[in-house]
């Protein structure tokens, strides 16, 4: 029986004090906590605790200390990041992760960099699991700044190259969040199309305000009324599952191309509606066969009613930070980001690589499609509902490989 | 698909929205023209309906939910009013006013305690999934179709009430003369706290078959909110008539934005005027403009026509 | 209204105030504590400056965060086009230019805004803030869209005396002069005729017009001005976060500083800087404990707007004179006979909150069961006993309080009566 120590002070009565038995190594997780998308990060913080009691804790953990990782709301704004990142700082916290909104990452890294310039005694360092914009690692690229998660224009890249083979494909729409992500999206749609499939015809292109939308059902009639076959998006968390949703009621036809169908609510919101209509890039989904994932999964999923292990790359992340602290013999921001450089961590899909020149992570990627479940390819169902994911194409850690502009400032 | 469907597909969106939009702003208004107070935490009770009903159908299913959360919301209304509201009334509409706002706040932190900070999983009932019917290539989900029929009804029912019963004739007259029907010895405070109970149980209606139709989540009477205060606003004071024309006409327009590909340098480019110069302005389309249009016109109709579209007296 | 300035009390408390405020950080120099004085100078100003709106004039706005917001985008643009060639002084001075940012929104929008007072001006101030808000992701140009505009505070790396705003310490020393220069301005506003004539349209506007004062001129000069004193506030956020998003100036911002100046008291000058220290603690100090602490919020402030409708400060201010006509005396131990029960009444309170925080918590996953840890000692919520005891204490609580509170009220009207009496 886990305990759960609830700190509270009580009007001058009760002073209750949480009890450290065992030194620890914290990393503030600073993801919405509330609002639109807490669903997003609420589980996403239980992914990562997990992970480190799993994988980390009960074997040996960081030089015999527990890794712990510490919620911290940010609303999923930037600026609150920000406030969120003082607060963490503030606690003696030198480590920090993000993951949902590149908006909020980019001023992450601007504030580390700030920071760690200003106190170089005290210095941070970000590990970022989800933000995908590519600017991260190309323009806006930092020595304090590692993303474990294949950037958007990666992604984009293996999607269009699968999309290049299919002839079917006419008229693509692509639909998308106002925000840094929405528009990396869009932009390298275009251009990756134009490139590859010229005949390929952009019927639309539209962008709605993040989080807001409630009611799908006007954006849906809009891309029927384009004729489009093929819907291509970034959005993630409900603005995906409602905008699946509303396309299902209204009976859409048209074929998804997404990142993010993959979890968090979404197969719930499509049902049998998304078969065979869905599909997304992932570096790992239920049906890959990896067994110790598998296993981790199911547990996490029996431990977590409701929740369900979505985040593949956080194992990867949170066994890198450790090997990389072990190796370093020391939780020295620094020495840490020295130790994860240019790392090979052999994990159950292949091999991730944490590329020296700009921090990214490369590792092997899958495409999949949302497909009925029948116990043998498609082993497991995926959030319950009958219906899982079938890897349709797999990338090779190199074959993910893009080059990057990056020129990054050394300490 | 035609442009013919397409219109009518987004009519019929709009429509949808405009009638549950009404279902919210018809307790609002009644409440807002006879008592004089702009109730914050009206949409705050839309939320409470959705939650209850989610409750109630994880415990024994949607349609006794549909019956016993609007009440429950109402009875907490009455209960605001009765307790809460009139004892603010002492100090002012500026006090009463600052209890609105901080009982949505409490609200908002109340849901949060009850059911976290996270989206509810509150679904439309398996008997209402599918396809009520399809027009040329568009499927119209019957849920929508049900949603339309509430909204229809309680509409008709409001009316027949209002219009026929002795309760409903002297709410008519409070809405434009409260002074006077207080002279005329009607017990005006308990006339209140029936209004506010069953104004709040209204939009604990619309937020039962809102909630699943949308998401069920601690932000979402924020977001109604404002949309609310608008539809009164343009509707007009101690009009019910005005409050239903805002709602369908707030409904379309959210709906018929989204689908203009439109921009603003086109409609220049109409007359006459190329807008190259300001590139970030002029590439905005109707569609991006979306959000504000409401407040757009809030704004233009509290300087133009204090009134509202049909409003009986200024505020 | 020089004399009244600076009578020698004022000048003692201002003095006082001052000397505070520059040595508070030789008590606790800790990232924490820092933060949060910076938190609390800058919202000191922003509810200053709201209540020459609501105190002062009588207008009840639902959007002044677009001035603030204003300020603090204003602020952040000019202090990235300075960029290498500014220097120290100019840093300093950056909010200002966020004041006047800010004055002049409120000279463009003002006059639409101003034109009636009352509820109207609360629902135009609610359709325009909320205007300006859905309207800010348009302008990428201006608001940097989602991601907001970001800045270095640190232009010239070698500084002035040491001084190069790097570390969050000197921006406290800057918010501390700001806060200081403002609070000046906006008190001495209370005391010119100017400040005196929008107190008479608060209080009476068809007298004021009578007299021959045009009230919409007094509303729409006292509300461009409260814009520019909250630009300033604005101006100071963009340097103490270096980043400036939409939600700068969104409803939820014109929420807060309207909960935050009527929890201190409209009615008096001081009462918006009790109410931001109040709630800058909460949110950063009890916020870093409990999750509540916007539920312990959200009913302090109903229970201000029933029963204290005059803020803390009409508390202190009640005080103040029982003291000073010699009747504190008589009432003060009764504070302490009804405030021990209410203390119990409290305890038993929080304990049911957070119990029900804790039970209702799915942190934990299945089939972990929930405890709440008090003085040390773990105790299991799927048991009735501790819901029973927080139950019984605060029923227990409450019960005693009304008994206690019978007795207090006599004394306390006695007081009251005898006051008035004097006064007579």
């Amino acid at each position: 029986m886990k305990k759960a120590a609830f700190r509270l002070t009580l009007a001058a009565s009760a002073v209750l004090v949480a009890s450290t038995a065992m030194a620890q190594v914290k990393i503030a997780y600073i993801d919405p906590l509330s609002g639109f998308f807490a669903n997003v990060g609420s589980g996403g913080l239980k992914g990562m605790n997990e992970a480190a009691e799993v994988l980390v804790n009960q074997k040996g953990g960081i030089m015999g200390q527990k890794l712990e990782f510490v919620g911290f709301d940010n609303k999923g704004s930037p600026q609150e990041s920000l406030i969120q990142l003082k607060a963490a700082t503030d606690q003696g916290i030198r480590f920090i992760t993000q993951g949902n909104g590149s908006g909020a990452a980019g001023a992450l890294i601007d504030a580390v960099n700030k920071w760690n310039a200003r106190n170089p005694d005290k210095t941070v360092l970000f590990f970022n699991y989800a933000a995908v914009d590519p600017d991260l690692t190309n323009g806006k690229c930092s020595f304090w700044h590692f993303r474990f998660d294949a950037n958007s224009d990666m992604k984009m890249e293996a999607i269009t190259n699968y999309m290049t083979d299919d002839k079917k494909i006419k008229k693509v729409f692509i639909i998308g969040q106002d925000y840094a992500h929405g528009h990396q999206v869009a932009k390298a749609t275009k251009a990756m199309l134009a490139k590859k499939r010229p005949d390929i015809k952009i019927v639309g292109d539209d962008l709605h305000p993040i989080g807001k939308v409630k009611d799908f059902a006007p954006y849906v009639a809009k891309i029927k009324a384009s004729g489009a076959d093929t819907v291509v998006t970034g959005n993630w968390g409900n603005d995906l599952s409602l905008l699946v949703k509303a396309a299902k009621d209204a009976g859409l036809k048209a074929k998804f191309y997404t990142y993010y169908a993959g979890g968090l609510g979404t197969p719930q919101a499509m049902g049998a509606a998304g078969e065979g209509k869905v599909l997304q890039l992932t570096e790992w989904h239920m049906n890959v066969p990896t067994k110790n994932t598998e296993k981790f999964a199911l547990d996490f999923n029996k431990k977590y009613p409701g929740v369900y292990f979505y985040y593949y790359r956080v194992n990867n992340m949170v066994e890198m930070i450790a090997k990389a602290m072990n190796t370093a013999k020391s939780t020295d921001p620094k020495a840490v980001a020295l130790a994860l450089e240019d790392m090979r961590f052999p994990n159950e899909t292949g091999e991730v690589w944490m590329r020296k020149s700009d921090h990214q992570a490369m590792q092997p990627l899958y495409i999949s499609i949302f497909t009925k479940a029948d116990g043998k390819t498609v082993k497991h169902d995926s959030e319950g509902t009958g219906y899982g994911w079938k890897t349709v194409a797999s990338i090779t850690q190199r074959d993910s490989q893009l080059p990057t502009t990056c020129i990054m400032e050394r300490p | 698909m035609s442009n013919l469907e397409f219109i009518l597909v987004t009519l019929l969106n709009g429509v949808t929205y405009g009638l549950l939009l009404f279902m919210l702003s018809s307790g609002l208004t009644l409440i807002f023209s006879m008592m004089g107070v702009l109730n914050f935490a009206h949409a705050s009770f839309y939320m409470l309906g959705a939650y209850f009903a989610y409750q109630i159908s994880t415990w024994v299913g949607f349609w006794p939910g549909l019956l016993v959360a609007p009440l429950l919301v109402g009875a907490i209304g009455a209960l605001v009013e009765r307790y809460g509201l009139r004892a603010a009334h002492r100090y002012g509409h500026v006090a009463e006013l600052l209890f609105t706002f901080g009982l949505a706040f409490f609200m908002e932190e109340i849901v949060h305690l009850i059911w976290g900070r996270n989206s509810v999983d509150y679904r439309i009932p398996d008997e209402l999934d599918g396809t009520l019917f399809t027009l040329f290539s568009t499927d119209f989900p019957i849920y929508k179709g049900f949603m339309m029929g509430i909204s229809v009804a309680m509409l008709v029912a409001l009316y027949v009430m209002l219009t026929r019963t002795r309760v409903g004739l002297i709410i008519q007259a409070a809405l434009t003369k409260p002074d006077m029907v207080e002279a005329l010895g009607h017990n005006v405070p308990r006339i209140f706290m029936l209004v506010f109970g069953g104004g709040s149980a209204l939009a604990g209606l619309a937020g039962v078959i809102g909630g699943n139709a949308f998401v069920t989540e601690p932000g979402m009477a924020a977001a109604v909110g404002s949309i609310v205060f608008v539809v009164v606003v343009v509707g007009g004071l101690g009009s019910l008539g005005g409050a239903f024309v805002a709602s369908i006409l707030l409904g379309c327009i959210q709906t018929f934005s989204i689908a203009m590909t439109v921009s603003l340098s086109d409609i220049f480019a109409l007359v006459g005027i190329s807008l190259d110069k300001t590139p970030s302005i002029s590439r905005l389309t109707i569609t991006q403009l979306a959000p504000i249009l409401p407040y757009l016109l809030m704004v233009a109709i509290l300087i133009f026509r204090p009134r509202g579209l049909m409003g009986a007296r200024e505020s | 209204m020089i004399s009244t300035f600076f009578r020698r009390d004022r000048l003692l408390l201002w003095g006082g105030m001052l000397l505070v405020g520059i040595l508070l950080p030789r008590f606790s120099s800790s990232g924490l504590m820092i933060s949060l004085l910076c938190q609390i100078g800058i919202m000191m100003i922003f509810a200053l400056s709201y209540n020459v709106l609501l105190g002062q004039t009588g207008l009840l706005s639902f959007g002044h965060a677009i001035y603030y917001g204003a300020g603090a985008f204003a602020t952040m643009h000019l202090l990235n086009a300075i960029g290498k060639e500014g220097s120290v002084v100019h840093v300093a001075l950056l909010p200002l230019g966020g004041g006047v940012a800010a004055l002049l929104l409120g000279i463009l929008l003002g006059w639409v805004t101003t034109k009636k007072a009352g509820t109207t001006f609360a629902m135009i101030s609610l359709g325009i803030g909320e205007m300006v808000a859905a309207s800010s992701l348009m302008f990428p140009v201006v608001f940097g869209g989602e991601a907001g505009v970001s800045g270095n505070r640190v232009i010239d790396k070698i500084g002035l005396f040491g001084v190069t705003f790097g570390p969050q310490v000197q921006v406290y020393y800057l918010i501390v002069a700001w806060v200081f220069v403002a609070a000046m301005g906006m008190f001495a506003l209370t005391q010119t005729p100017l400040g005196r004539m929008a107190n008479a349209v608060r209080d009476n506007p068809e007298r004021a017009e009578f007299v021959g004062y045009n009230t919409q001129w007094v509303r729409y000069i006292m509300l461009v001005l409260s814009g520019f004193f909250a630009g300033i506030a604005g101006g100071l956020t963009a340097l103490t976060y270096e980043i400036v998003t939409a939600e700068t100036l969104n409803a939820y911002t014109s929420g807060a500083v309207l909960l935050m100046t009527f929890v201190g008291g409209i009615g008096f000058f001081y009462g918006p800087m009790i109410g931001a220290i109040l709630i800058v603690i909460m949110q950063i100090l009890v916020g870093g404990i409990t999750h509540a602490w916007q539920l312990y919020f959200g009913l302090l402030f109903l229970f201000m707007v029933l029963r204290a409708p005059g803020g803390f400060a009409s508390l202190i201010a009640i005080q103040r004179r029982l003291y000073a006509a010699g009747l504190f005396g008589r009432v003060a131990p009764w504070y302490l006979v009804s405030g021990i029960p209410g203390a119990l009444m409290l305890v038993g309170l929080i304990g049911l909150i957070e119990m029900t925080y804790a039970a209702l918590s799915d942190e934990e996953g299945e089939g972990a069961i929930a405890t709440i840890k008090l003085l040390g000692e773990d105790y299991a919520l799927n048991t009735f006993g501790p819901w029973l005891a927080a139950a019984a204490v605060t029923l227990a609580g409450y019960a005693l309080l009304q008994l206690a509170n019978r007795r207090l009220f006599r004394e306390w009207n006695g007081a009251l009566a005898t006051l008035q009496g004097d006064n007579d």
